[in-house]
């Protein structure tokens, strides 16, 4: 290998080649299946098309995988979010339903307000079992997981409630300069994470807590803290994409409201590279990851998979890509060739 | 000791007409950019203690993996019995007789003696594994090596030591031609080495080729016969152990005079002790089941040298010094005022930095850089909300690289990719950048080149000189006569002897700590 790796080097060994390389191949198979898949056109100065669906659509898990990279590099994980999401929703909804002018904006802010609030709340609550209890995060956050669909029920009193504030629906179906506003605000979030992990030291110290607990206890770091932070903000992540969900029905059913999204945020994460050891994550890599599961739900009907084997098909395209990903896996694929070292000797990948 | 000389027939310089077992030729391995071993030539005879010297990056550990298969050869010739072999895996390297125990014990700590050693090999009846026959054979094989102990205990139960001794009874029960000892003495007290010693010298006398490691000079004195030396990844010489001095060895190792290990010369602490107030005073701290009630005083610009063996208490003490641990009973006061130390974090805002002896796994991130392991420290202190200014990042870590000679000279190196001395280098950065008062420093040497082992020296000395002041933990009494101001003596889990070091001998030391075993026998 020479000193100075060139440019097609060093973007083969670039730890996004293969999420984004994935999410390619996705878009291209669309393409064959359907010509017209990337088309886009404008409509009253708004972008209309299967491409901006997807963006739209990639709102909630790109939210839940925001707080569930954090999560994961201190060594964690959060299963709690999707009933976290529906009580978020449930909580917005018969806020802005008991209010004295249902349509308002005012009525909007507050009860969303009041959601994201009660949702940090729940949040902290994982990280007081995880890390002050000493609980393993599996369980403290199954425990959410299964609570948090029953308390979102006795919020709504069971009932499927429907809203009409065209404020609160615009978070979902709403467009600014062009574009949808649910992706926007995830993107926005995503930046915001980006600034608040890597401008200030958090990033640091939370990779630091997930690579080596104990040193970084030793060298004084506030394990306690941090770990109590990203679970909080895990569960701020998992509202707002609750809050998305509804609005984008303008109801909210606490039965189903995000069910299974736990499952496809860590899947969103895995794919962007972040392992689930902890340690270094990459949200960038988590953004192209809820891309490519948004994208890949889209996919589905797009080429006529038959619905009742869309789980099936889903479960082997991340097999599928979780092996692109895997050194070993990569090297099984590579043509042998007789005293090539070259991975034994790198030892573990980056 | 004599024994071993008696027989140099057995022992080829160069030119003999024995052949060996072994011999590698020309072997280069590159990673990357990088010359891992550059044309180096061993040969390994029938019995024969041979040791593999060298500084940390010397190449040791690269040509080991070469022998045993885990990396494969760019060039160059393995030769095992005038046949010629290219191993590709470790299994191949096993089949042709070559078998490795390493540092850490790679064995399964809740199956038996008898299980490990047979594991994989298990004697069968009617399809089942015959155990009455595994023990049998186990035993048998033990005894063989002098290792007393039941075969059908479970391995966890057993000290490091004799984990040791089992992986290499598992290893000699392969009949191996050939057996590779990766610094196995780097955990066992001076007992402990003795009896792997004894093992060793069976085995040699059976016509085994051991290759040994170890950092430790006075062992490769005791047990070896022939050495080959190492230096960036460069074959410096092959010599016999008995025609070389330790002066010249440790030359030939660091290619240069080594006036550091001479004694250091400093002036004396301001304070003497016993007068003026202790900066760190401790009164009967102590933690049921690890410490007994300790007393400790501290004073400006001195260094405290802690001596004892492995388990007497000395990094029990330190961890209550330092809050890593949180002790029941005692009181602890700094400056004057007591403390109770609840947490490490408690400690280091009272200006205590703690380097542990356990480098992997209590102080090396390593997926971090280099930069952002020297600076963790600092960053917790100032929280997540106040980043270290990149302009002060920069200085700090380009300082520090510089004064500590730290190599790869990288900030954005991975911590994982240094060696063990390079990597402490880094950890002692990493508190001084924190600018302590009181620096605990436990087994800042252990298993680190003797080039980085002196520099380390030369700093706590030069620290203490500021007026930092130094509790000193190592196993190497002559590390810590050599940097103490005051000695402190510790066994079984409580202080015993105290005195300012007013040259005091490894000996007398030594007798310290034996004396009190025998006024322990007496009691009893």
């Amino acid at each position: 290998m020479p000193e100075n790796p060139t440019l097609v080097q060093r973007v083969l060994r670039h730890q996004l080649l293969w999420p984004v390389l994935a999410l390619l191949v996705l878009l291209l198979v669309n393409v064959v299946a359907k010509p017209s898949f990337l088309d886009v056109r404008m409509q009253d100065g708004h972008l209309y098309g299967n491409v901006i669906d997807i963006m739209r659509n990639s709102a909630p898990v790109m939210l839940v995988a925001l707080g569930m990279t954090l999560v994961i590099a201190t060594r964690g994980i959060d299963l709690s979010v999707g009933a976290i999401a529906a009580i978020a929703a449930a909580v917005a909804c018969t806020r802005i339903i008991g209010a004295g002018d249902e349509a308002a904006l005012s009525t909007a802010v507050m009860a969303m307000t009041y959601a994201i609030v009660v949702c940090i709340v729940l949040g902290a609550w994982n990280g007081l079992l995880v890390s002050v209890l000493g609980i393993q995060p599996i369980i403290a956050t199954l425990i959410l997981m299964v609570a948090g669909r029953g308390i979102s029920m006795a919020i709504t009193d069971g009932q499927i409630t429907t809203v009409n504030n065209p404020w609160f629906s615009d978070l979902a179906s709403g467009f600014v300069l062009t574009l949808p506003l649910a992706f926007l605000v995830a993107v926005g979030m995503v930046v915001f994470t980006a600034l608040l992990t890597r401008r200030t030291a958090l990033g640091m110290l939370i990779e630091a807590v997930g690579i080596n607990p104990e040193a970084s206890r030793l060298a004084g770091v506030r394990a306690r803290t941090i770990i109590w932070t990203v679970y909080g903000f895990s569960g701020l992540c998992a509202g707002l994409a609750g809050l998305v969900i509804a609005a984008n029905t303008n109801s909210v059913n606490a039965n189903s409201l995000g069910l299974w999204i736990e499952l496809d945020a860590i899947l969103a994460v895995v794919i962007g590279g972040t392992s689930l050891m902890g340690g270094r994550f990459s949200l960038a890599g988590t953004f192209i990851g809820a891309l490519f599961i948004a994208t890949l739900a889209r996919t589905i009907p797009n080429i006529g998979i038959p619905s009742e084997v869309n789980y099936l098909f889903k479960a082997v395209v991340v097999i599928a890509v979780c092996l692109l990903q895997s050194p070993k896996a990569r090297a099984l694929l590579r043509v042998r060739r007789p005293g090539a070292p070259t991975l034994v000797k790198a030892g573990s990948p980056a | 000791m004599t024994q071993m000389r008696t027989q140099p027939e057995t022992v080829s310089p160069p030119g003999a007409e024995t052949q060996p077992v072994i011999e590698m030729r020309d072997i280069s391995i590159t990673f990357g950019a990088v010359r891992a071993l550059d044309g180096v030539s061993v040969r390994l005879f029938p019995g024969e203690v041979h040791a593999l010297m060298g500084e940390n990056g010397a190449g040791k550990s690269t040509l080991i993996k070469a022998l045993t298969g885990v990396y494969t050869i760019d060039s160059g010739v393995i030769t095992i019995g005038g046949e010629q072999h290219e191993f590709h895996s470790p299994a191949a390297s096993q089949a042709a007789g070559i078998s490795t125990v390493y540092q850490e014990v790679n064995l399964v700590p809740n199956l038996t003696v008898a299980e490990n050693m047979l594991l994989g090999r298990e004697p069968r009846r009617f399809g089942s594994i015959n155990v009455r026959e595994m023990n049998r054979r186990a035993r048998r094989t033990l005894l063989h090596l002098g290792i007393d102990i039941d075969p059908r205990t479970v391995l966890d139960e057993h000290p490091i030591a004799v984990q040791q001794l089992v992986a290499i009874a598992r290893a000699v029960d392969v009949e191996a031609k050939v057996l590779i000892l990766d610094e196995p003495t780097s955990s066992l007290d001076a007992d402990e080495v003795e009896k792997l010693f004894t093992v060793m010298r069976r085995l040699r006398d059976e016509g085994v080729a051991i290759v040994f490691v170890s950092h430790f000079l006075d062992q490769i004195y005791e047990i070896a016969d022939r050495m080959t030396i190492l230096r960036n990844g460069r074959l410096v010489e092959e010599r016999m152990v008995a025609d070389t001095t330790q002066l010249e060895l440790v030359r030939l190792m660091i290619g240069r005079e080594l006036e550091v290990l001479d004694r250091l010369d400093r002036a004396a602490p301001q304070t003497d002790a016993g007068s003026g107030t202790p900066l760190l005073k401790a009164v009967g701290l102590g933690r049921k089941n690890t410490l007994e009630a300790t007393d400790l005083e501290l004073f400006e610009g001195e260094v405290v040298g802690i001596a004892g063996l492995l388990g007497s208490g000395r990094t029990e003490l330190a961890r209550l010094l330092f809050g890593a641990d949180t002790a029941d009973s005692g009181e602890l006061a700094v400056r004057s005022h007591r403390r109770r130390l609840r947490s490490p974090r408690h400690a280091i805002d009272r200006n205590i930095a703690f380097s542990s002896e356990d480098r992997k796994a209590e102080g090396v991130v390593g997926d971090l850089t280099v930069a952002d392991n020297m600076l963790l420290a600092l960053q917790a202190s100032r929280g997540w909300l106040r980043p270290i200014p990149q302009a002060t990042r920069t200085r700090l870590v380009k300082d520090y690289i510089e004064a500590l000679d730290i190599r790869p000279a990288d900030p954005n190196a991975l911590m994982r990719n240094l060696s063990g001395g390079n990597q402490q280098k880094v950890l002692l950065a990493r508190w001084l950048i924190t600018e302590p008062e009181i620096l605990i420093l436990d087994e800042p040497t252990r298993g680190i080149d003797i080039g980085a082992k002196a520099q380390i020296q030369a700093k706590v000395a030069e620290l203490a000189a500021q007026g930092l002041s130094v509790v000193f933990i190592s196993a190497e009494l002559e590390e810590v006569l050599r940097l103490s101001d005051r000695l402190v003596v510790m066994r079984d889990r409580r202080k015993i002897h105290e005195q300012t070091n007013d040259d005091v001998s490894v000996r007398d030391v030594l007798e310290i700590i034996a004396g009190e075993a025998r006024e322990g026998e007496t009691r009893a």
